[in-house]
């Protein structure tokens, strides 16, 4: 303990902690082609935060901020941003509820969490709508494509999904 | 090229909160307001946890907007994943082992989730987590076997009449001292079970509304059907 004292001190460890987590939350949002490892980024981006939010609370020699729990007299650590904390997590329940239940309903209508594929279908969905041929790019080579195919159950057919014939 | 640029972006983002966290005196925070509700908190409101004392007493309304944020989330949630259909079929129940441990747990759970709701005032603890356990208690029996399900008609008669006694509460104590949410009914005898006045009862209101909200949110996204057949 003494030589990891030496090297590094708790203070940077936690700091570099809490700020990792938020740092590797952000990268997974960005990052990720998935949307539930997108949410899962979220999440751990959300716990940094608090983390780093109670860390600016801490002090060296007190107690937890309850009246006869420590000592008589004892210096006690803030109360307020746990409080501001219990709250931000209370809410990020609330958030994640709610996209859960809208991934849930994605994924009933497109058979798919993969952004680059659920984009793909979206494209094809919204151009069968229109009336009009599928969106290409200028730099996609002339001549037939082989598009994915469109899920059978979206043609109409509602009783055969993909995966389940 | 996207991926260099989020790197950079991740790696500008931690260096520039380590900056601002080197900046901070870390172990003797400025304590302003913290240490003015140390002081004053214990024997204005006569609760022994100053954690639920701010969150009740002093930071009541925050805390109101908080539960109306849950019941928002909980209500689009709902009408996001819609109702279920009467014939779709449901998971198969866990093994023996985990229904009976289910079983066994319920009541450990409930007496747990009741404890720490209504010793919020005087240990670790209070409604919001009081009410989590609770939840947990009536969701494990639904997670261990799925043909059990929760009467979303009760969960949403005891989410209402928490939040409207939260409010009533709130009301009272606008009638009897001219504010919103002040604490009534004294102080009592620090310590005690009884004591801090109308702090313990709101810690009821809000462990029922989030123990309800809770359950009823993850009834909904269990009962919710896996895709269309």
């Amino acid at each position: 303990m003494n030589v990891l004292h030496a090297v590094i001190d708790l203070e940077t460890l936690v700091y570099v902690g809490a700020i990792g987590l938020v740092a590797i939350g952000g990268l997974g949002l960005v990052l990720s082609n998935h949307l539930f490892r997108m949410l899962l980024a979220l999440g751990m981006a959300e716990s940094g935060a608090n983390l780093l939010l109670i860390l600016t609370g801490y002090r060296g020699d007190a107690t937890a901020p309850i009246i006869g729990y420590g000592p008589v007299g004892a210096p006690m650590v803030d109360p307020l941003p746990q409080v501001l904390v219990l709250t931000a997590i209370v809410i990020g329940v609330g958030v994640q509820a709610m996209a859960v239940s809208m991934l849930v309903r994605v994924y009933r209508a497109y058979g798919t969490l993969d952004i680059r594929e659920l984009r793909k279908r979206m494209e094809l969905e919204v151009s069968a709508a229109a009336g009009i041929p599928v969106p290409t790019s200028e730099e996609a080579p002339a001549g037939e494509r082989p598009l994915p195919p469109v899920p059978a159950y979206r043609r109409g057919h509602r009783h055969v999904g993909p995966g389940e014939s | 090229m996207r991926n260099l640029a989020s790197l950079l972006f991740a790696g500008g983002l931690a260096f520039l909160l380590l900056a601002l966290g080197a900046q901070l005196a870390f172990g003797d925070p400025a304590m302003r307001v913290g240490a003015e509700y140390l002081h004053v908190a214990g024997p204005e409101l006569g609760a022994a946890n100053l954690v639920t004392a701010i969150l009740a007493g002093y930071r009541g309304f925050d805390t109101l907007g908080e539960l109306s944020i849950l019941f928002a989330a909980a209500t689009a949630a709902g009408l996001v994943l819609g109702h279920r259909r009467a014939d779709a079929p449901r998971d198969p129940p866990g093994g023996l082992i985990l229904r009976a441990g289910a079983d066994l747990l319920f009541p450990l759970l409930v007496v747990v989730g009741i404890y720490i709701v209504v010793h919020g005032h005087l240990t670790p603890g209070g409604g919001f987590q009081g009410g989590v356990v609770l939840a947990a208690a009536f969701f494990v029996a639904v997670l261990a076997d799925p043909s059990r399900t929760l009467d979303h008609a009760a969960i949403s008669w005891i989410e209402g009449l928490a939040g409207a006694g939260f409010i009533l509460i709130g009301i009272w104590a606008l009638v009897e001292d001219g504010h919103f949410l002040a604490p009534l009914l004294g102080t009592g005898t620090m310590g005690q079970l009884v004591s801090a006045g109308t702090l313990p009862l709101l810690s009821v209101a809000i462990g029922l509304k989030v123990g309800a909200e809770l359950a009823g949110l993850m009834a909904h996204l269990s009962d919710t059907e896996a895709r269309d057949q």
